[in-house]
């Protein structure tokens, strides 16, 4: 057999947690198919352990990363779009794959690139924004500041990339770490994403990602006890309110973006729902 | 024996009436409750004082309903100036009459006419005060041009405070336009409604305020109506668990302030004295009945026997006794129930091992009441080193390090507030970062201010009351 033509190397698509690449614990995986049916990968199909394991990455990871400075923070976020700018091409191909057109598919990289962009920006001034000096009725020194919540579990919506973009960055920005199941339908890109990150000086364990079924991962992730906050964006309407009931356990923070996230703008209600305000009061006198 | 005798100092209850029966106030005017009545109790001697209306489910859909029509024709389009005004009336009719209040309050709680006369009815009166002055500056709070309010809100308040959690929850609900349905205590609900009165003195609009009357079904009746748009409740960890699983999956918005176990840190180079009056402040103020209360000493290695000998002797000099005496330093728990909650937490104390003692204090002989108790030797898997005891006991932990001071102040599912007592102000600074609270005073413990946000982490709750943060959790945004 003779032929001009190369056969290509593939990519294994696997999970991320903990800054590595493993692949599910349960060795399961799911065909993942093109616009038109075609089989394009196979995908890793997260189970509940995994959902465990990546809490757990998240978690040893929180302290650090919330004490990293806001413009170190600012700078790792603007890393991750430099990164993700150089791999323009790569994530048209694999939006088109998803079923964009070409036109679209670009469009797309490029909200996420800019999407990325403004909130680095935002590391090192939210603080200003959130927080105040108190006005107090006596001899103290009070003020009120932002600090991140803590672990945060997201359902990210079925979309390949902006979605998911715009379920991270407002997490991360502030210095929580995130758990995120990406797009069930359409999950190659988040797995590139993750290539993305692990190339930008964003420390292992700040974003784990899932592929798998949502169904499976969302209920353990919002009845976790280690998980502070729960991001349902992506859930369907209907099983909002059993999964809010599992969050009730630990008193999670369930937050439901109504913003779609090909707004202009997309506001600071994202940011602002996985921040805790801290008071301080000091006295003052001599 | 005293080092001084004190003649008693009684405040007169001549300045507060005492009806024998108490209803509804809703849309403007008291009612009948279609539940069975309860009496509510003096803990100070466990006689009853009065009997008080329970609200059944019609009551609260009278209630509920009563609050939509005044939001949708009177309060909601009224504008922020004039809603600015008649909550600057009720501040000024609250100081006017701050006595007969604060006696009432002693009364029905049982806390230090000390504490209800200088604490909580200043509160009451300012924070109806500070957010009067929000009502018509909303648009420069931070949260848009022009904020809407999101229409009813249900409210459940506890029996610590009782006037005072009235004022967190309706003060701003009103200012941002809201109306509300209120529900007090149980064993606590008489200036509630005499706030009701307070109401009516100002011409508030019928509707705008409503005080429902009645035991933990009322509640969970109230923030399980389809009629409210926002749930606000403060009270204990459970029962907020049970309210965010009600309110799950519904559009109702939710703030919750609940328990705390709150760490109060004393390092080496503290002011000691000091730090003895903030840690016996951060946990016999109001019984120990305080969310936020400082209940975990945790205090140095090096300066811990010292610390413990002067604490034990400053709590020597605690007077306990009748709330209605003026040098009363501690008065008497809420309730019976309350009283054996605390008795059995303080028997696992011992249980498990920890030393307990109480300075020798005479209780008086009807009522409810608990000596303030130290325990030492305790280990943090103890439940009185886990469990909020909401009592005036206090476990005392030591640590070596600042680091270990952090881990185990942290540890614990709760994160309300915090204390720290150090003389270095870039350690107090990098312990006040490292604390997962919502509030941490530093060389001071327990202040409270409406201008300064209150509230929790992680199983504390969700959301801020007070200051500009206090605004979102009743405005839709």
């Amino acid at each position: 057999m003779t032929s001009d033509q190369r056969v290509d190397v593939r990519k294994t698509y696997k999970l991320f947690i903990g800054g590595a690449f493993p692949r599910s614990e349960s060795g399961r995986s799911y065909p993942v198919t093109g616009a038109e049916g075609g089989f394009l990968a196979n995908a890793a199909r997260a189970s509940r352990k995994d959902v465990r394991d990546a809490v757990v990455a998240a978690r040893k990871a929180f302290p650090g990363w919330s004490a990293r400075t806001p413009y170190n923070r600012g700078q790792i976020l603007y890393r991750i779009a430099e990164m993700l700018e150089g791999r323009r091409a790569q994530f048209v191909a694999e939006l088109r794959d998803a079923g964009l057109g070409k036109g679209a598919a670009g469009a797309e990289v490029d909200a996420a690139v800019d999407r990325w962009v403004w909130y680095a920006g935002w590391a090192d001034k939210l603080a200003a924004v959130a927080g105040n000096a108190n006005p107090v009725a006596g001899p103290f020194f009070t003020f009120s500041t932002p600090e991140p919540t803590g672990v945060v579990g997201s359902v990210a919506p079925d979309g390949p990339l902006l979605d998911l973009v715009s379920a991270l960055a407002p997490v991360i920005v502030s210095g929580n770490t995130a758990v995120v199941v990406a797009s069930e339908p359409a999950p190659l890109p988040a797995i590139t994403f993750a290539e993305v990150l692990a190339t930008s000086d964003l420390p292992g364990g700040v974003v784990n990602l899932l592929t798998g079924r949502r169904a499976e991962l969302a209920p353990w992730l919002a009845g976790h006890m280690d998980v502070n906050a729960l991001d349902l964006t992506g859930v369907a309407e209907t099983d909002v309110k059993p999964l809010a009931e599992a969050a009730a356990g630990n008193l999670k923070r369930v937050f439901r973006d109504p913003v779609r996230a090909d707004a202009e703008d997309p506001g600071t209600a994202r940011m602002q729902a996985f921040l805790e305000i801290k008071t301080v009061w000091h006295p003052v006198g001599v | 024996m005293d080092l001084f005798a004190y003649a008693p100092a009684p405040e007169s209850r001549d300045v507060v009436d005492i009806r024998p029966s108490y209803g509804l106030f809703v849309d403007g005017a008291f009612t009948d409750g279609g539940g069975e009545p309860f009496k509510t109790v003096e803990p100070a001697t466990g006689e009853a004082l009065a009997e008080v209306a329970s609200a059944d489910a019609a009551d609260v859909d009278r209630a509920v309903a009563a609050a939509r029509r005044a939001y949708e024709t009177v309060w909601g389009p009224m504008s922020g100036r004039d809603r600015a005004k008649y909550l600057f009336r009720i501040a000024r009719i609250l100081q006017e009459r701050s006595r007969e209040l604060a006696v009432l309050e002693s009364i029905d709680n049982g806390k230090p006419i000390r504490e209800s006369r200088d604490v909580d009815l200043p509160l009451v009166a300012a924070h109806f005060f500070y957010h009067a002055g929000w009502a018509d500056k909303l648009g420069h709070a931070g949260f848009g041009a022009d904020p809407r309010p999101l229409g009813v809100a249900a409210q459940v308040i506890p029996w610590n405070f009782p006037l005072l959690m009235l004022a967190w929850k309706i003060a701003p609900a009103l200012a941002c336009g809201n109306t509300v349905v209120l529900k007090p205590a149980e064993t606590t609900p008489l200036t509630a409604l005499a706030f009701a009165d307070v109401c009516r003195q100002a011409d508030l609009p019928p509707g705008v305020v409503n005080i429902i009357t009645g035991a933990g079904e009322t509640g969970r009746l109230l923030v399980a109506h389809d009629g409210v748009d926002k749930v606000a409740f403060t009270g204990s960890t459970d029962v907020g668990r049970e309210i965010a699983r009600t309110v799950a999956g519904t559009r109702r918005r939710l703030t919750l302030e609940l328990g705390g176990k709150a760490a109060n840190i004393v390092f080496d180079d503290a002011p000691l004295d000091q730090a003895v009056e903030g840690v016996v402040n951060g946990i016999f103020f109001n019984q120990g009945h305080v969310c936020c209360a400082g209940s975990r000493l945790l205090v140095q290695e090096t300066v811990a026997d010292e610390f413990l000998e002067r604490l034990k002797a400053r709590m020597a000099t605690l007077r306990v006794g009748d709330p209605l005496d003026k040098n009363t330093d501690v008065g008497a728990i809420n309730s019976a129930a309350q009283l054996a909650r605390i008795a059995d937490l303080a028997e696992a104390g011992e249980r498990e091992g920890a030393e307990r003692w109480s300075p020798p204090c005479d209780l008086p002989g009807r009522g409810y009441w608990f000596a303030p108790t130290l325990f030492t030797g305790v280990a943090q898997s103890h439940r009185i080193a886990r469990e909020e005891i909401f009592g005036p006991v206090l476990s005392a932990l030591t640590f070596r390090t600042p680091q270990e001071a952090v881990e185990k102040a942290n540890n614990t599912p709760y994160g309300l507030s915090a204390g720290v007592w150090s003389e270095k102000g870039s350690r107090t600074l990098w312990v006040a970062e490292r604390l997962r609270a919502g509030v941490v005073w530093a060389n001071t413990f327990n202040k409270f201010d409406p201008a300064a946000p209150f509230g929790g982490y992680k199983e504390s709750g969700h959301g801020r009351e007070g200051g500009r943060h206090g605004l979102e959790a009743y405005l839709d945004i």
